[in-house]
């Protein structure tokens, strides 16, 4: 089974598909917080949900907004099951916390061809492991 | 985390229950980042309006009032999504604008100081070298750590309203000395005449090292910065780059030398930004169909002195017909504009200026988009030109003169 050690990580274990990210993230500069969909023109993924998604991001962009961000689309249940950053900021995390979305940072290997979106993976933040199931 | 006995106590309930719930959350967050205590804060900052927080964070902020939340040092808060004056005009929801006076209320029901802007570091407190703060936004954070040296996190929303109620913050990050030294260093060798120059150097700088921990050492520039043009810099880094902190060697007060700067360590890096980057930037944006029915001057609120220049620009001109052009900026400078005739030479060449709030974060932005049949916006502001994308904007940063150039020709260059 194929598995990626994480840095540091925070939520209880959860499964789900992978939508893997080339380019980094902000639910306030890249998503509509309406739909899930993610529509900033010339994103990597626009045109992409990550409701129910596990979205592994290599970096968090920008925005103090954010952390209220992620608490209201998991009231509006589009939010995505876990976030799995390379390179993530506080903003990110406190966000995550708050809404009870498991976040994990840091990775080895690098999950660029290990993971493609459309897998299935689990992420144990306990174990600071993801695994390709 | 090593708890002192006042935590252990706010743990069990000392302080009530909201207090208590804070901690727990900000215990939480600290185990993420290796936190081994927490520190006292003075000041907290902290972004909180109906457009961010949605229905959920107003419910949350209903329950917090009902649990007699308090806060335990002075609080304020960011720029907001509703100008009150202006919210029927530019066709937001009355119901969200309802929703927006009853957050308010809970806000400062909970003793917040309601100031309702991003500008916080030239209007309403400075912290001294070595104060720990919670700030949000992004911009007040960058501008804390690197020009006062003061410390603080990006403090989101909810982290900075728990960092109110509990008077402390998790120790990580810009708390502690060894995230503060320079990681990199720039030399700056363009000559940077405009606050665009100073926003297209935070974006060069910021996209190239997208890493909250990054720390670059500006260095070799001409003449001295001033404070408007350093918070064009940071509010830049941080949004492109997702920046804490920055040095400017012999201008910010940990880096009197870039040795210093660096820990005396060495760079991982050494960059150098010319003339023609600053070109190459300008030269990058797609103008499209040409539209120029939009130029905004906010993300950051303008200075007192920035409304001064932006006022002589626009003195004895109009807008051309059929373009908007907003600026935003908070209630003390406003009502100094208006003593001082600022406000009055904007308004007579047909600005709108708003009050309190960002033109990024007004509710019911992507509506008014395309109510306006917007494509473009031009902004002075390399921030809101990076930030404004999720609500479809094409935008295109110019320099200060040559966006009231656009905003009264109607000629997009």
């Amino acid at each position: 089974m194929k598995q990626i050690q994480v840095n540091q990580a925070y939520g209880p274990v959860v499964e789900g598909e992978a939508l893997v990210s080339e380019e980094g993230f902000s639910p306030r500069y890249d998503l509509d917080r309406w739909s899930g969909v993610i529509t900033k023109p010339g994103h990597k993924l626009e045109g992409r949900s990550i409701v129910d998604k596990v979205c592994f991001f290599p970096t968090a962009k920008g925005g103090i907004a954010a952390g209220w961000a992620f608490y209201d689309i998991k009231w509006k249940k589009i939010a995505p099951k876990a976030f799995v950053f390379g390179v993530t900021n506080p903003v990110m995390v406190q966000g995550a916390v708050f809404a009870g979305i498991p976040i994990t940072a840091g990775w080895t290997p690098h999950p660029r061809g290990l993971v493609k979106t459309g897998d299935w993976v689990r992420v144990d933040p306990a174990r600071k492991l993801i695994e390709v199931l | 985390m090593d708890l002192t006995a006042e935590e252990q106590a706010l743990l069990a309930g000392s302080r009530g229950e909201a207090a208590r719930r804070a901690l727990e959350y900000q215990i939480e967050v600290g185990r993420f980042w290796g936190a081994r205590r927490f520190v006292p804060v003075t000041n907290v900052h902290m972004m909180g309006d109906i457009e961010v927080m949605g229905d959920a964070g107003l419910q949350f902020l209903r329950d917090e009032v009902k649990s007699a939340a308090h806060c335990a040092v002075p609080t304020t808060t960011n720029a907001r999504c509703i100008d009150f004056a202006h919210c029927d005009r530019l066709g937001q929801d009355p119901g969200e604008v309802a929703k927006e006076r009853e957050l308010i209320q809970c806000l400062r029901r909970m003793d917040v100081v309601t100031t309702d802007t991003c500008i916080n570091y030239q209007t309403v407190y400075q912290p001294h070298l070595g104060e720990h703060v919670a700030w949000g936004d992004t911009g007040t954070v960058i501008y804390a750590n690197s020009v006062f040296g003061a410390r603080s996190n990006f403090e989101s929303g909810p982290a900075a309203l728990a960092a109110a109620l509990t008077g402390r913050t998790p120790e990580y990050g810009f708390h502690l000395k060894e995230h503060r030294r320079g990681s990199f260093t720039v030399e700056l060798a363009a000559k940077l005449d405009d606050l665009a120059d100073w926003g297209a150097v935070g974006k060069l700088v910021g996209e190239a090292h997208q890493d909250y921990f990054a720390v670059p050492v500006f260095h070799g520039y001409h003449r001295a910065p001033i404070a408007d043009e350093l918070k064009h810099l940071g509010a830049a880094l941080a949004s492109y780059g997702s920046m804490g902190m920055f040095h400017f060697v012999g201008v910010t007060p940990e880096a009197p030398s870039v040795e210093i700067a660096l820990g005396n360590r060495e760079p991982r890096e050494r960059i150098a930004v010319s003339d023609t980057d600053i070109q190459k930037v300008y030269a990058s944006y797609d103008l499209g169909d040409g539209d120029a029915r939009l130029v905004v001057f906010s993300g950051p609120q303008q200075s007192l002195l920035e409304m001064k220049r932006l006022s002589e620009g626009f003195a004895g001109r109009r807008l051309h017909p059929g373009t908007s052009c907003f600026v935003t900026t908070n209630g003390a400078v406003l009502a100094q504009s208006r003593a001082l005739g600022y406000a009055k030479a904007l308004e007579d060449a047909g600005v709108t200026i708003l009050e309190g709030v960002c033109f990024y974060i007004l509710q019911n932005l992507s509506h008014m988009r395309l109510a306006n049949r917007w494509t473009h916006m031009v902004s002075n502001s390399a921030k809101i030109v990076n930030i404004i994308g999720a609500h479809r904007f094409n935008t295109i940063l110019r320099r200060t003169a040559d966006c009231v150039d656009i905003a009264c020709t109607g000629k997009l260059r």
